[in-house]
């Protein structure tokens, strides 16, 4: 019973935080529903502040979010936090539970019970062994450990991805074969997808349309294929030049 | 010896007394861990007072609760007993705080930030992330602070004896008065052990969390249940139809309780024994139901409690304490047991002589060069008071003591001058000097018998106990006194009370 996949709406949204700094400022934006949308920025661009604000961690101070039609703060926080899955840098597995029961939080929340097959079959979708259900998290590698956050994003049938720097600590292998196995449950699952990185090459793999954020606006918003051709303005073509230069130069050396 | 006998039964009271206010702690304490952990300034306030409470010595933190009790019982007409287990529970909580609520909040405070993040992430309510993450994380650092609570608790339950409360502190309050040192280290053993008992059991319940071993925890706890239940069969009859016999701290309290519990035994009456209570408790104590007969001194009433600074004649005081505790807390006045126990300054004998002293007249010139050894109340009595001002008395230096140790004091040279008790066997022993009071300065202290207002009418109760009145001279008080007090040879209060019994039927 996967959740029907969404669209995600911003409505003029800023966030000011105390001390009078602007972290967002005035975006308002549609991500169409089964859309993979990536927001690339640098640090304290405003990136991940707008992608929390969609499962309400973040409060915006003017403006409105909404859930397919749904204001996101029309009801409770936990019961909406419920129909979006999460995944960010420091993953925040529960140290205390097993891989099986992390991975099942959200099912145990929803008051499931028999959860054993569903833990296997996520397992399986993140490219797990089934028997590391039985492990604690201090037992994993890293990238195992973000492959088991995805897993329990994922258990209960979300709509909706929120992913923040989920590849952030993670080495260039791992952090490959993780992007292509998202992008394939992203498909597979139909999700609606919003992925926030600093890595404009991993943006314009995985996404169908890439947002560049700035100083707390979207100063470019087109497909990857726009980007590459130069449409997407003067600070997403700086962002795009270093990652097309470093192809251009490998491509090179291969000759 | 009798008094070893009392260990088990004593044990058991100190170890529910213990429990108990580790449990009211933990009841205080969790909820305000959390409160704190989510809202600094609760935090602050909550974990400043936890501190707070940690720097009054404990045996005034339980010494406050007693007039608070007090005027909360008077404030809500009554009810509410200010004396034994109430008083003690309460400070002991206060003491059992600290430690845990510490460890709550630095538990809360460093769990790792991205696991609440994780939590609120998957959409858990704040009940459920306190239930399923939090708790169980801050479990170990948790178990750590309840363990360290309940070592310090068990071993500030021995100071409830002083409020009434039944613990192994009888013990070691008895055998420091009485010089009875095994009976000293029994208790301290006994509180020692049950401390340590507690702690490793306590502790093998932490491992058995740590290391997700359910058998390990319900195992440990079980085991401290189990304990506690057999703790509570010696303790549920005792409550109703007992009398509560009162002694203050010092050896002929503890020989007359045992007197007068002797006798009402004789009569059928089942007697239980509060001993080591202050000189300003035990009257409140007696006037307030808590204790149902003790022996206090006219003099101190007169002074103390009456506020009276005249001293008449010795039976004008007798008459006068017993119409103002009739009229003002329904107390009866039995009557006098026949010996006085005054205070009476003393010095060594061949120290008196060489300086040619008689008299705490002689004493007031050369007193600035010598050193005063006390009880610990006497320096607060109104008649040190009324004594320095009718002989401008000023000495070099006044330090307080337990009782015995104020005799001792006076041996070994430490001090050279004691305000020793008339009836104290200990001043023929020494060899010590009453020097005489020419200006009348302290009054008189009859032993009187007080009885609750609850006996006022009890003819059976006073039945018992009028055979005791004017029966006992002061040359066999002394000699009582001293059975229990010198160095070989002891005798416990118990014993010296049957001596004095067989002394009575003549």
């Amino acid at each position: 019973m996967p959740e029907q996949s969404r669209s995600v709406t911003f409505k003029n949204v800023s966030k000011v935080w105390p001390g009078g700094v602007r972290a967002v400022d005035g975006v308002s934006l549609d991500v169409a529903a089964g859309s993979f949308v990536a927001l690339v920025g640098a640090s304290g661009s405003g990136k991940s502040t707008l992608l929390k604000m969609v499962n309400r961690l973040i409060t915006p101070s003017e403006g409105a979010v909404l859930v397919g039609d749904a204001p996101v703060d029309a009801g409770p926080a936990p019961a909406l936090r419920r129909r979006i899955g999460y995944v960010f840098q420091n993953v925040g597995l529960f140290p205390h539970m097993r891989v099986g029961e992390n991975i099942a939080i959200g099912l145990r929340l929803a008051g499931e019970k028999d959860m054993a097959a569903r833990v296997a079959m996520l397992l399986e979708l993140v490219e797990l062994s089934p028997e590391m259900a039985g492990r604690m998290p201090d037992a994993l590698s890293g990238g195992q450990r973000q492959r088991v956050g995805v897993a329990r994003a994922l258990a209960t049938g979300p709509g909706i991805l929120l992913m923040d720097e989920p590849f952030g600590a993670l080495d260039p292998v791992t952090r490959d074969g993780l992007g292509r196995a998202i992008r394939a449950l992203h498909d597979r699952m139909e999700l609606t997808t919003i992925l926030v990185t600093h890595d404009m090459a991993e943006a314009l793999l995985l996404a169908d349309r890439v947002l560049v954020m700035e100083r707390g606006r979207i100063v470019a918003d087109a497909t990857p294929r726009e980007l590459l051709a130069g449409k997407g303005g003067a600070v997403a073509d700086a962002l795009v030049a270093v990652p097309r230069e470093q192809a251009h130069r490998l491509a090179e050396l291969e000759k | 010896m009798n008094a070893l006998a009392r260990v088990p039964d004593l044990l058991a009271q100190h170890l529910l007394l213990a429990l108990a206010a580790l449990l009211l702690g933990l009841a205080i304490a969790l909820p305000l861990a959390v409160f704190s952990a989510r809202n600094r300034l609760v935090g602050r306030i909550a974990l400043g007072f936890a501190s707070l409470v940690q720097t009054i010595p404990s045996l005034a933190l339980l010494a406050l609760f007693y007039p608070i009790l007090l005027s909360l019982s008077a404030l809500v007409g009554g009810g509410i007993p200010a004396l034994g287990f109430l008083p003690s529970l309460l400070a002991l909580s206060l003491y059992a705080l600290l430690p845990i609520l510490r460890n709550g909040v630095t538990g809360l405070a460093n769990i790792d930030p991205a696991v609440i993040e994780a939590a609120d992430g998957v959409g858990m309510t704040a009940t459920q992330k306190l239930r399923l993450v939090e708790a169980p994380l801050i479990l170990p650092v948790l178990m750590a602070g309840i363990r360290t609570a309940a070592v310090w608790t068990i071993g500030a339950a021995t100071l409830s004896t002083t409020v009434g409360q039944p613990s192994l502190g009888d013990l070691i309050f008895a055998g420091l008065q009485t010089q009875n040192w095994s009976l000293v280290l029994t208790g301290c053993i006994a509180a020692a052990a049950l401390a340590l008992a507690v702690d490793g059991l306590l502790g093998l319940a932490e491992h058995g969390i740590a290391k997700r071993k359910r058998g390990l925890i319900w195992g440990s706890l079980g085991t401290l249940l189990v304990v506690v239940a057999l703790a509570l069969v010696p303790a549920l009859p005792a409550a109703r139809g007992t009398v509560t016999i009162g002694a203050k701290g010092f050896s002929e309290q503890y020989i007359l309780a045992r007197l007068i519990g002797h006798r009402l035994e004789a009569a059928g009456y089942k007697v239980r024994y509060r001993e080591g209570l202050g000189s300003a408790v035990a009257f409140s104590a007696l006037a307030s139901g808590d204790v149902d007969v003790y022996v206090d001194y006219s003099g101190t009433i007169w002074t103390n409690q009456m506020r009276r600074s005249d001293v008449p004649p010795r039976d004008a005081i007798v008459r006068g304490v017993a119409d103002w505790a009739r009229d003002r807390h329904k107390v009866t006045l039995l009557g006098s047991l026949g010996f006085e126990n005054a205070y009476a300054f003393a010095m060594r004998g061949d120290d008196a002589r060489k300086r040619g002293i008689a008299s705490i007249a002689d004493l007031a010139p050369v007193a600035g060069s010598l050193n005063l050894a006390t009880d610990v109340e006497f320096l607060e009595r109104p008649e040190w008071a009324a004594v320095r001002k009718a002989y401008g008395l000023s000495f070099k230096s006044a330090h307080p003591y337990q009782p015995t140790f104020m005799y001792r004091a006076l041996a070994s040279g430490t001090a050279d001058v004691i305000p020793a008790f008339s009836s104290d066997g200990r001043i023929a022993a020494d060899g010590l000097v009453v020097l005489a009071d020419p200006k009348g300065a302290i009054p008189g202290y009859d032993a009187i018998l007080l009885l609750a207002p609850g006996r006022a009418d009890d003819l059976r109760f006073q039945a018992a106990l009028k055979p005791l009145v004017g029966a006992i001279p002061v040359e066999r008080m002394r000699q009582a006194n001293y059975m229990v007090d010198r160095d070989s040879d002891k005798a416990s209060p118990d014993e010296a009370a049957r001596w004095l019994e067989r002394g009575l039927a003549r």
